[in-house]
C-alpha cells in the first residue's frame, strides 16, 4: 500500500475519532491491506493525535485470548499506543459522550522500572523489569462501524483503544501469582463474569514479552515508566451512562469505574 | 417448582433401582421425567435418599456432600433459584495423581471446585456463609468427575437430583489452607487437559462466594431433617465449565493459593 493511501486512512480514522463518527471497515474497501500496512496506518492515526498535543504514555496489547483470536482469525496478539488523553484515575467518572461504541475489559496493567528492548525478551525479563502491576479497566472503542473489524481494521484503528483507568493498589509480581490470580468483574453490584491471568497468553507476562520483542523488531521504544495494558481477562462488558464496574484481582485489589453520558450502542 | 412428594413409595424404589442399575452398570437411561412428568424436586431427593440408604446398607461410607448447579448461569438455564445437592461416598474417592478408569462411567466430565472440610456440625435453616466459614477446618482444591446417567447429559432438575446430582468420582488434593488466610471469592483457577488450557475462572463464579453454596447446601439438608456433620468433605460446585474426558487424557487443575490437583484417565 502506498504512502499516500496509508496517510489517507490514518487521517480518516483520526477524523472519525475527533468527530465521534464511525467509518466503514477498511478491509472492505482495500481487500489487500496487510497487517504491516495496518500498523503504518495506526502510526499516522496516532501521529495526528500527538500533533494535537497528546503524548505517548504506554502501550496496550490486544487480541490476547483464544476466543478473540479465533474471531479475528489471527494467532498472535496486536498492540496499540496509549496516549495522555486516554488516562483516567480511579474514582473518575468517564463521559461516554466522547466515545463511539464503548465496551469495558478487565485487565492487569504493568508499569516498568527498566526499559525492555527486544528481541530476545522472556517472561522472566518482564518480571525483572516490572516496577508494579495494578488492576485496570480498558474501555475499548472502535472507529469502525458496528465493530465490523478484522485484524487489519483493529490494528489500523490503534488496536480499538478508547480510554483506560488504573486501580490504586500496586502489586509486586514476585509476591503475586499473576498467572493464577483470579479476576472477578461486577457490574452495578452483580457478578458479571470471572477470569484468571492465564487467559492472557498463558500468563500476562508472556503477552508483555511478546510486545517487547515485537516493538524491538520494529524499532519502537519501550521505556521505563510506561503503562502496559496486558490484555483482557474478562468478557467484553457493554456500558452505558449510570453504570458502575468493579474488577478485583485475587491477592491484589480492585479498580472501580463509573460512567455518565448518553446510552452506549 | 413444587416441593411436594408425588411419587408413591413403590415408584421411589422402582426409580432408585433404575438409577442404581445405570450407575453400577455405567449405562445411559432416559431422564426419569419422561415416565413421571409430574416429578418434583422433593421426589428427586426421595429417590436420592433411597439410593444413599442402599449404598450405606451395602457398606459404602458416606464422606460428605456436593453442591451442584451453583453458578448463576447454570441456575438460570435450569430455571431454579437453589442449587442441587448430592452425597459423596468413599467409593467415589480417587487419590490425587492416580489413573482413573472410565470403563465404569458413562460420559465423564471434569470440573474445578473449592472443597471444604468441616470441623464442627452445621445445622440449618438460616445457615449463612459466615456460619460456614466459622465451622470450616480447612479448604482444599478438588476436581469433581461428574457423570450423568441420562442419555446425552440431557436432564431436568428432578431427574438429576434423583441421579445424585451426577456425582461419580472426586479427587481432593493440592494444598490444605485455612479459609481465613485466603480471599475465597477471588481465587483464580485454570484447568488443563493434555497440557492445554481448556477452562478458566475465579471462585466468585460459585454463587459469588463458594461458602454461599455450602450454606445453601446446609439449608437444603435442614429441609430433609439432616445436619452437615463435623468431618464432612463438601464440594461447593464447579467454578469452570465441565470438560469431557476419555482414556488417555491427563488433567491438571491449578488453583491460586491452593496448588494443583492432577489425574489421568484410562480404559
Amino acid at each position: 500500500m502506498d504512502k499516500q493511501k496509508i496517510e489517507q486512512y490514518g487521517d480518516e480514522l483520526y477524523q472519525a475519532f475527533v468527530s465521534c463518527r464511525a467509518v466503514a471497515p477498511l478491509l472492505t474497501r482495500e481487500p489487500d491491506i496487510t497487517i504491516e500496512d495496518a500498523y503504518r496506518i495506526q502510526e499516522c492515526f496516532v501521529a495526528r493525535r500527538l500533533a494535537a498535543g497528546e503524548t505517548i504514555v504506554g502501550k496496550k496489547i490486544g487480541a490476547t485470548s483464544k476466543p478473540v483470536q479465533d474471531f479475528l482469525g489471527v494467532y498472535q496478539p496486536d498492540f496499540g499506543m496509549l496516549t495522555s488523553a486516554m488516562v483516567f484515575q480511579e474514582g473518575d467518572t468517564i463521559d461516554l459522550g466522547q466515545l463511539i461504541q464503548p465496551k469495558a475489559e478487565a485487565e492487569l496493567a504493568f508499569v516498568l522500572k527498566h526499559d525492555l528492548k527486544g528481541p530476545g525478551i522472556t517472561a522472566m525479563d518482564v518480571i525483572r523489569a516490572t516496577d508494579y502491576v495494578v488492576p485496570c479497566f480498558e474501555i475499548v472503542d472502535s472507529r469502525i462501524t458496528d465493530w465490523q473489524i478484522k485484524i487489519q481494521d483493529t490494528v489500523a484503528d490503534n488496536a480499538s483503544c478508547g480510554v483506560f483507568v488504573l486501580g490504586k493498589t500496586k502489586g509486586d509480581p514476585r509476591k503475586l501469582d499473576i498467572t493464577l490470580a483470579g479476576m472477578v468483574l461486577e457490574k452495578n453490584g452483580e457478578l458479571f463474569s470471572t477470569g484468571v491471568g492465564a487467559a492472557v497468553q498463558g500468563s500476562p507476562a508472556n503477552a508483555v514479552a511478546w510486545l517487547a520483542n515485537t516493538l524491538g523488531v520494529l524499532g519502537i521504544p519501550f521505556k521505563a515508566g510506561e503503562v502496559i495494558l496486558s490484555g483482557s481477562q474478562s468478557s467484553l462488558v457493554p456500558v452505558q451512562g449510570g453504570d458502575e464496574l468493579v474488577c478485583t484481582v485475587g491477592g491484589l485489589g480492585s479498580c472501580r469505574v463509573k460512567f455518565s453520558g448518553r446510552s452506549a450502542a | 417448582m413444587s416441593s411436594n412428594l408425588t411419587l408413591s413409595r413403590e415408584d421411589i424404589v422402582r426409580l432408585c433401582e433404575r438409577v442404581e442399575g445405570a450407575q453400577t452398570r455405567a449405562c445411559a437411561i432416559p431422564k426419569l421425567t419422561n415416565e413421571y412428568p409430574q416429578m418434583t424436586i422433593a421426589d428427586g431427593y426421595a429417590v436420592q435418599n433411597e439410593l444413599r440408604r442402599r449404598f450405606v446398607a451395602q457398606g459404602h461410607k458416606q464422606v460428605g456432600w456436593k453442591a451442584g448447579l451453583t453458578s448463576k448461569a447454570k441456575m438460570q438455564q435450569m430455571g431454579v433459584s437453589v442449587p442441587s445437592i448430592g452425597f459423596l461416598t468413599d467409593r467415589m474417592a480417587r487419590p490425587e495423581n492416580s489413573a482413573i478408569s472410565t470403563s465404569d462411567l458413562v460420559h465423564p466430565r471434569v470440573e474445578c471446585e473449592v472443597a471444604f472440610v468441616m470441623k464442627s456440625d452445621l445445622q440449618g435453616t438460616g445457615c449463612t456463609a459466615a456460619d460456614v466459614l466459622a465451622a470450616t477446618d480447612y479448604v482444599l482444591p478438588a476436581v469433581e468427575i461428574i457423570d450423568s446417567r441420562f442419555s446425552g447429559f440431557k436432564f431436568d432438575l428432578a431427574s438429576v437430583i434423583a441421579d445424585n446430582g451426577s456425582s461419580a468420582r472426586f479427587v481432593g488434593g493440592g494444598r490444605a489452607r485455612y479459609a481465613e488466610d485466603l480471599d475465597l471469592k477471588t481465587l483464580g483457577v485454570v484447568m488443563e487437559k493434555n497440557g492445554e488450557i481448556v477452562a478458566m475462572g475465579a471462585s466468585a463464579a460459585v454463587m459469588g462466594h463458594p461458602a454461599e453454596a455450602i450454606a445453601m447446601l446446609v439449608n437444603i439438608l435442614a429441609e430433609m431433617g439432616e445436619i452437615l456433620p463435623a468431618g464432612s468433605f463438601v464440594m461447593s460446585g464447579g467454578i469452570t465449565e465441565a470438560i469431557a474426558v476419555k482414556p488417555g487424557d491427563s488433567i491438571v487443575a491449578r488453583f491460586q493459593e491452593l496448588g494443583s490437583v492432577s489425574m489421568r484417565f484410562v480404559e
